[in-house]
């Protein structure tokens, strides 16, 4: 069966490994652009917010190349977000596409569930549950060398002395882990993606700005979405961290409860959930607060409620642990010059901040 | 030759022109309409400042800043290019050393900033909402055949504002011809729009920031008495609008300018020869993948000066 699922980052290039060694072909989603955006907002209501468009124009362009089945996954707690499956399914349905939908949930909240759709999965293809776990385990493998892969490039960004040079590093990178097949291959291809990070010429005497970044997952991980908000921020000199990466989100969702410590963090100033990522947008910028971070920036769909109550309560959380926060709100009207000219503007309160405590060799592009 | 100092702010409304002397005296400000024709505006800008100085005084470096900063900046040869909300925290502490809050409204573009001991600690933007900017009054002025001019002065001489709803430019203009029709008279209801912009200013743009006096008012809007009054009334606070309140960007920048010469003694700016020079933008659509990005060519003369615009960095290079 030919098979596709959402493009979030770089998470694809795991995906697709998964599905194509469980005897399917994957279908894998081009990266969101603006064809992408302007085919889900012509078919989304107008007031569900962009991760639901671009993923709904990036449905529709991987059934236009051929998908037959849509792997996504669900939501938990009170976000609309927990709908969006449902609701893309029955619009792709109206419009004429034949495919199967099948949407995972977080397979603590129901694991028999989980398993038979795994099972729907492999049966077409008599792939036996021991392969299945051999090679998902691989899969799982590889999104973590890509995640620490990522992680890394936006380490060294900030210190590279020809503009573009790690991005270029990076994209090399990224198609030496594609490559790879066996576990023996990835273990290579981490270290070489790791060598090919590190020759960047870099300037370590630079003491970039550190900042975090929080907010809802899928404009947190797609830089469609967030104007590319790691690599603009890298190339004005700043190293950015980011909360979310999929390999954690995943197995906070499925062994054990590493979302405790940012739990707790939020404790003081929320302790229920409200959807989506709203507790986690609180306790990370505590954590990034109490790590010495200089800043932190959420990324927020515009409309995103569990995002809109984060922002109220970051006011307090921000005067509280002395750390500014600079919220984004992302639609398909967000342009990237009024993006440019906060980002812009946010280095430079966090500069101004760290001279005033006497580090006048802080740096940063706009460093005057 | 004395030597002076330009700041130059580009944005979608107005273009602004700032000249500082060696002891950052005011020397001559200049406001025009981009009429959406920046490399235009510019040019006359250039023009008309080199006209007022006639050889009496040279100008040696430049700063730029307004959304079209990176155009002007690359085309006079700017040695600092900044964005507007620092270069208006600059200009103001400058000028009102202990200021802590900045509300500036503009034409299109309204926001606050927030400084403590003269640096910037917060600031915010107006995002998706018109109905705290100028271009808010500009339509209900033109809908009740009001010069905007004389807007402010009325909104002044009203005793009872009337109450309108100004969650929305479009829930406003309703509500005002509703109370227009109630026979409320002109007065009050101008008065009553200026409290509903600052109503809504405050609750988009101001939400969640600590509003510390002295507050200082600036922006185009800010020649708006009525709208002054308004701040100080439902805030209950001063509101301070600064001599040179509608080019403040300009000015931040000129001061920028003026200090990064004095601490490096390195200039990269053209001169004001730069108004002869021939400037073209032309754009095209890149076919490269779906992003189909708008790659926009700036040239001087016959020469390719600067390129901008795409999102993979494919057309970075100026020798592609
Ligand atoms: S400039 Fe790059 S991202 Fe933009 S359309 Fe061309 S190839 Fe695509």
């Amino acid at each position: 069966m030919r098979v596709t699922f959402p493009h979030m980052g770089t998470s694809h290039i795991a995906f697709k490994h998964l599905i194509n060694n469980l005897g399917h072909e994957a279908i894998v989603p081009p990266a969101p652009s603006k064809r992408t955006l302007s085919l889900g907002v012509r078919h989304a209501p107008e007031f569900a917010c962009i991760p639901f468009k671009i993923l709904l124009g990036s449905y529709i362009e991987a059934l236009e190349n051929g998908a037959e089945m849509i792997i996504s996954s669900g939501g938990v707690g009170p976000c609309r977000a927990g709908i969006y499956g449902l609701l893309h399914e029955e619009i792709l349905k109206d419009l004429g596409y034949d495919f199967e939908m099948l949407i995972f949930e977080p397979p603590l909240r129901g694991l028999l569930d989980f398993i038979k759709k795994i099972g729907r999965v492999i049966r077409p293809t008599r792939v036996s549950w021991p392969t299945f776990i051999k090679v998902f385990k691989t899969s799982w493998q590889k999104l973590i060398i890509l995640d620490e892969t990522e992680i890394l490039s936006h380490q060294i960004r900030p210190y590279e002395v020809i503009r573009g040079e790690t991005t270029r590093a990076f994209k090399e990178a990224l198609t030496l882990i594609d490559k790879a097949e066996t576990r023996q291959e990835l273990d290579s291809a981490g270290q070489a993606a790791e060598m090919l990070l590190r020759d960047v010429t870099q300037d370590r005497s630079r003491k970039p700005l550190r900042i975090g970044l929080i907010g809802e997952i899928y404009v947190v991980l797609e830089p469609f979405i967030n104007l590319d908000i790691e690599k603009t921020l890298g190339e004005m000199g700043v190293e950015t961290h980011r909360s979310i990466y999929l390999t954690d989100w995943t197995r906070d969702n499925t062994v054990f409860d590493g979302e405790k410590d940012i739990k707790n963090a939020a404790k003081p100033y929320l302790n229920q959930l409200i959807g989506g990522h709203g507790i986690n947008s609180v306790g990370e910028t505590v954590l990034y607060a109490s790590n010495g971070f200089d800043g932190v920036i959420q990324l927020a769909p515009f409309t995103c409620i569990p995002e809109i109550v984060a922002k109220s309560i970051l006011n307090r959380v921000s005067r509280d642990l002395n750390i500014p926060v600079l919220t984004l709100f992302l639609d398909e009207q967000t342009g990237t010059a009024g993006a440019q000219t906060r980002l812009e503007a946010f280095t430079d309160l966090l500069l101004q901040k760290r001279r005033n405590k006497g580090d006048l060799d802080a740096t940063g592009i706009f460093g005057n | 030759m004395q030597q002076g100092f330009l700041g130059i702010d580009v944005g979608s409304v107005s273009t602004n022109f700032v000249i500082l002397a060696e002891d950052a005296r005011v020397i001559e400000t200049l406001y025009i309409r981009t009429k959406g024709q920046p490399i235009k505006t510019i040019k006359a800008g250039l023009q008309h400042v080199r006209n007022i100085l006639k050889g009496k005084m040279e100008i040696i470096a430049a700063g730029a800043t307004g959304s079209a900063r990176n155009l002007s900046g690359i085309m006079v040869g700017a040695d600092i290019i900044k964005n507007e909300i620092t270069a208006h925290a600059v200009a103001v502490s400058r000028i009102i050393p202990d200021a802590q809050t900045i509300f500036e409204i503009g034409g299109q573009d309204s926001k606050i900033i927030i400084l403590r001991n003269g640096i910037v600690t917060d600031f915010a933007m107006n995002t998706v909402c018109a109905a705290g900017t100028g271009s808010f009054l500009d339509q209900q002025a033109s809908r009740l055949s009001i010069p905007i001019e004389d807007f402010g002065k009325m909104a002044l001489a009203a005793r009872n504002p009337v109450r309108i709803a100004g969650r929305c430019g479009v829930f406003a203009e309703s509500d005002m011809i509703h109370k227009q029709q109630l026979g409320y008279n002109l007065e009050e209801i101008i008065a009553g729009l200026c409290e509903a912009l600052v109503r809504n200013y405050l609750n988009n743009v101001g939400k969640g920031k600590e509003i510390l006096a002295p507050i200082v008012f600036q922006g185009g809007v800010a020649a708006n008495g009525g709208i002054a009054k308004a701040f100080e009334e439902i805030l209950g606070q001063k509101v301070t609008v600064p001599k040179y309140y509608d080019v403040m960007g300009a000015l931040g920048v000129a001061y920028l300018a003026l200090r990064n010469y004095r601490e490096t003694g390195i200039t990269k700016f053209k001169g004001l020869v730069t108004a002869d020079y021939e400037f073209i933008a032309k754009s095209f659509e890149c076919k490269g993948c779906a992003n189909n990005c708008e790659i926009i060519n700036i040239h001087q003369n016959d020469s390719l000066l600067a390129r901008w615009g795409s999102r993979c960095g494919k057309w970075e290079h100026l020798d592609h």
